[in-house]
């Protein structure tokens, strides 16, 4: 029995049909090491049970009970957490037939949880990472997440959050949510916020395996539109920078280092998605396929690009999105056409203080010859500009328009 | 298990509603309350509260208690009044209270009541045990 095996593909599993029965996290999880520890030792005498993920659920729930009878002898005052279903039998298929992890998810993803403290839950519980992992990921100091999972916890115990799947009225403005979290850890991972490295991998693969685990247990049009996303994003992950952790854009990446796997996945997906009707992060993953599917840059479609942004405007009408439609129309009819419409936008007092937005003006005014402009746009971006690799990248480009 | 839900309104802006749409509003909270709240067996008391500007704030500093008019904190939202809520849990508690009418008027809040019963028998052991405190 190769028990590391069986631990990375079953503890998950095991904990969150231990966390609903025990309704209690700390629980569960010395629940679930005191299974695998009993697993140890008893596997090796007694064979391998038919169905080993029932006898680790079954010897935790037990287990667990020892633990709490063995407080309450001591604190008998303190109120303690009645196992939620104790006759139950704990692989039997609720009505609904849902799986332990999906409700797992939707409730360290619970909107009366604090913003900060849903990813980490979400990292901490589902995935498996630790505390130190994820502060790490986090740039935060790790006393500090581990007081916000803690004050998570304390307050899906005491406001009762329960562990459940939300009914169907509720699930679309919640799943928002939980993809907004998986989203967030993505883009952590993706392009770091500030200081100097320009992607933290380890978390955008755990914000894939999210998404193909949610793509699983909830194959809605918004699930499968962000996994697909977040797959064509990490499918330019090494054509994106250089060694030394510079901005490579797209125009000037090598295609043969995307990754043909993960692009193939993502279209795929994006397919499925649109036999729904499209959301957000569906029209984002199906301009992502367009450039994906390009052969050279000069080869992008762009006109299509501008379609998908105009229908993803309709449902998304923010100034970002406005920002990256103008860009497209700059490559689709030229950059006059593009300026007018990034002017159009700050002059409506919008993305004055993001970065981008200077340094798109910028790009336009350069290749319509307006090098002062250019130049003055360039150094607005630079003030603003978040991290290390992107102020380079705005340097670079001043630098190329010496006067 | 219960929980307290204040419901806050700018009592400025409700002025300006002209008074037809005003007692509409109140009719359809009215209505909510008996037959979803009380209705479905989740209504476990509550008020509506009397004009903001009828409050009066006590505050002891120093040793001296002072007497204020008007509410503590001085926001635009006021709680206008509460309810409490025998819900399963936190998700039914939301859904009572995002369907409730009173939510177009101001922000509610939602807050989980404690048990004080242990804590107020353990007083009691210890006022009987140890005699009066002055």
């Amino acid at each position: 029995m190769d028990f590391e095996a069986l631990y990375h593909d079953e503890s998950r599993r095991v904990l969150a049909t231990l966390i609903r029965l025990l309704g209690d996290f700390d629980l569960a999880e010395e629940a679930l090491h005191d299974a695998f520890a009993a697993a140890l030792e008893q596997w090796p005498k007694d064979g391998v049970p038919g169905n080993p993920r029932a006898w680790l659920v079954s010897t935790g729930r037990f287990k667990a009970v020892d633990v709490l009878r063995r407080r309450a002898r001591f604190s008998p005052l303190e109120s303690i957490p009645e196992p939620a279903d104790p006759a139950a039998d704990p692989t039997a298929q609720p009505p609904e037939v849902e799986d332990d992890r999906l409700r797992l998810i939707f409730t360290c993803c619970h909107p009366a949880l604090a913003p900060e403290a849903r990813a980490a839950l979400t990292l901490r519980e589902v995935c498996g990472l630790t505390t130190e992992e994820i502060a790490r990921a986090f740039l935060v100091l790790p006393p500090t997440l581990a007081q916000r999972i803690v004050r998570a916890k304390t307050k899906i115990k005491e406001a009762r959050i329960p562990f459940e799947v939300p009914s169907r009225s509720q699930l679309p403005q919640r799943l928002e949510t939980v993809l907004q979290v998986v989203y967030l850890i993505f883009n952590e991972g993706y392009a770091a916020s500030s200081g100097d490295s320009l992607t933290r991998t380890d978390l955008s693969d755990e914000a894939i395996r999210l998404g193909r685990l949610l793509v699983e247990l909830l194959p809605e049009a918004e699930v499968l539109g962000l996994l697909a996303l977040m797959l064509l994003q990490e499918s330019r992950r090494a054509a994106r920078a250089t060694p030394q952790e510079d901005l490579i854009l797209l125009e000037d990446q090598d295609r043969s280092l995307w990754d043909r796997q993960r692009i193939a996945e993502g279209v795929a997906l994006v397919e499925r998605a649109f036999s729904l009707p499209p959301g957000p992060y569906a029209l984002q993953a199906a301009i992502a396929a367009v450039h994906a599917q390009a052969f050279r840059f000069q080869d992008t479609d762009w006109k299509r690009i501008v379609a998908y942004y105009d229908q993803l405007l309709r449902v998304v009408p923010t100034p970002v999105v406005e920002l990256n439609r103008a860009v497209a129309v700059a490559m689709a009819e030229g950059p006059a056409a593009g300026l007018a419409l990034v002017d159009g936008l700050v002059a409506q007092g919008n993305l004055a203080e993001y970065h981008w937005t200077h340094a798109v003006r910028a790009d336009f005014c350069r290749r319509l010859g307006r090098v002062a402009e250019a130049r003055e746009s360039y150094g607005l971006a630079l003030n603003l500009a978040g991290s290390e690799p992107e102020r380079r990248f705005l340097r670079r480009r001043l630098d190329e328009l010496a006067p | 298990m219960k929980y307290a839900c204040f419901g806050y309104f700018d009592e400025e802006k409700f002025a300006k509603v002209p008074e037809a749409q005003a007692l509409a509003m109140m009719d359809d909270c009215i209505a909510y309350d008996d037959a979803v709240i009380r209705g479905g067996g989740y209504w476990a008391g509550g008020e509506g509260l009397q004009s903001p500007k009828n409050t009066t704030t006590l505050r002891s500093q120093n040793g001296k208690v002072t007497v204020t008019d008007g509410p503590f904190i001085e926001t635009k939202e006021q709680v206008g009044g509460l309810m409490f809520l025998e819900a399963k849990d936190l998700n039914e508690a939301i859904r009572l209270i995002s369907n409730h009418p009173g939510l177009k008027m101001g922000p509610w809040e939602i807050r989980p009541v404690t048990d004080l019963n242990a804590m107020i028998k353990a007083s009691q052991e210890r006022r009987e045990a140890g005699g009066q405190h002055a």
